[in-house]
């Protein structure tokens, strides 16, 4: 039997190594992919819940973030197309025409 | 058994992950990605969430990480990632700020009593059905029209000249 916290504190540090990562990468598609990470580590505290209360909504939950990060990639990666295409870079800091 | 189980996956889950921000060809990110991805869905089993853990792997590993792959690749992307470091003084703030968010999360998360595992409900495709298409059967079919919203924008802002 595992308790709980375990799967807590390993999502939680996935969702900081998630968060570290996209605040410190500058690359676009890493951005992407710390998303991604970020979103597993939700899923994985979604299932641990479900599991502990006995209750089938969480992992209900779980399928519906996975669909909307399918949508999000493909969304994401299409812009990451016109942008590469428009600029030649996919450096974010680059992408500063609307900052003050 | 199932200590050293979950400690293994969650070992290559966490080197996974910051093998995913190391990396400095975004390629072998999303290779790394895979890994985390199928270590993630080794726990749902763990978890007895059989048919997440299927999903997981075919939606993500599959689906998802195969369009980040084909993008990367797409693009032809130079090996090396230029560094602009704008706002150094950010730094100040932000290194204070991410070790208290650090230390209140841990703080959470370390306190929550309880087992997970409690063996009265198993995550299988079944289960999974039966409360999808009655209690969740507005929000599913709502999904439908965001994939298609997502399709029709993926190709809105992917297309050449419209």
């Amino acid at each position: 039997m595992i308790p709980l916290n375990w799967y807590l504190i390993l999502a939680a540090a996935l969702f900081l190594l998630g968060m570290l990562g996209f605040f410190l990468k500058k690359n676009i598609i890493s951005l992407l992919l710390s998303v991604e990470i970020m979103l597993n580590a939700v899923n994985l505290t979604f299932v641990a819940f479900s599991s502990r209360n006995g209750q089938i909504s969480g992992q209900i939950f779980v399928f519906f973030v996975l669909v909307v990060a399918a949508a999000e990639a493909a969304v994401g990666l299409a812009l990451v197309i016109a942008m590469f295409r428009n600029r030649e870079t996919l450096n974010v800091d680059r992408s500063n025409l609307l900052k003050w | 058994m199932i200590q050293i189980l979950f400690m293994f996956f969650a070992a290559v889950a966490l080197g996974a992950a910051i093998n995913v921000l190391a990396q400095k060809h975004v390629l072998y990110s999303s290779l790394s990605l895979i890994v985390l991805l199928t270590s993630i869905s080794a726990l749902f089993v763990l978890l007895q969430a059989e048919f997440l853990a299927v999903i997981n792997v075919i939606v993500y590993a599959g689906a998802i990480v195969v369009l980040f792959v084909f993008v990367i690749m797409l693009l032809n992307l130079p090996a090396d990632e230029e560094r602009t470091d704008r706002l150094r003084w950010l730094k100040l703030v932000g290194i204070p700020m991410g070790l208290f968010l650090l230390f209140m999360v841990g703080r959470t998360v370390w306190n929550v009593e309880g087992a997970a595992n409690t063996p009265e409900i198993a995550g299988t495709a079944q289960a999974i059905g039966a409360s999808l298409f009655t209690d969740y059967i507005l929000p599913f079919e709502l999904t439908s029209l965001l994939i298609l919203i997502a399709l029709m924008g993926a190709v809105v802002f992917a297309k050449k000249d419209l």
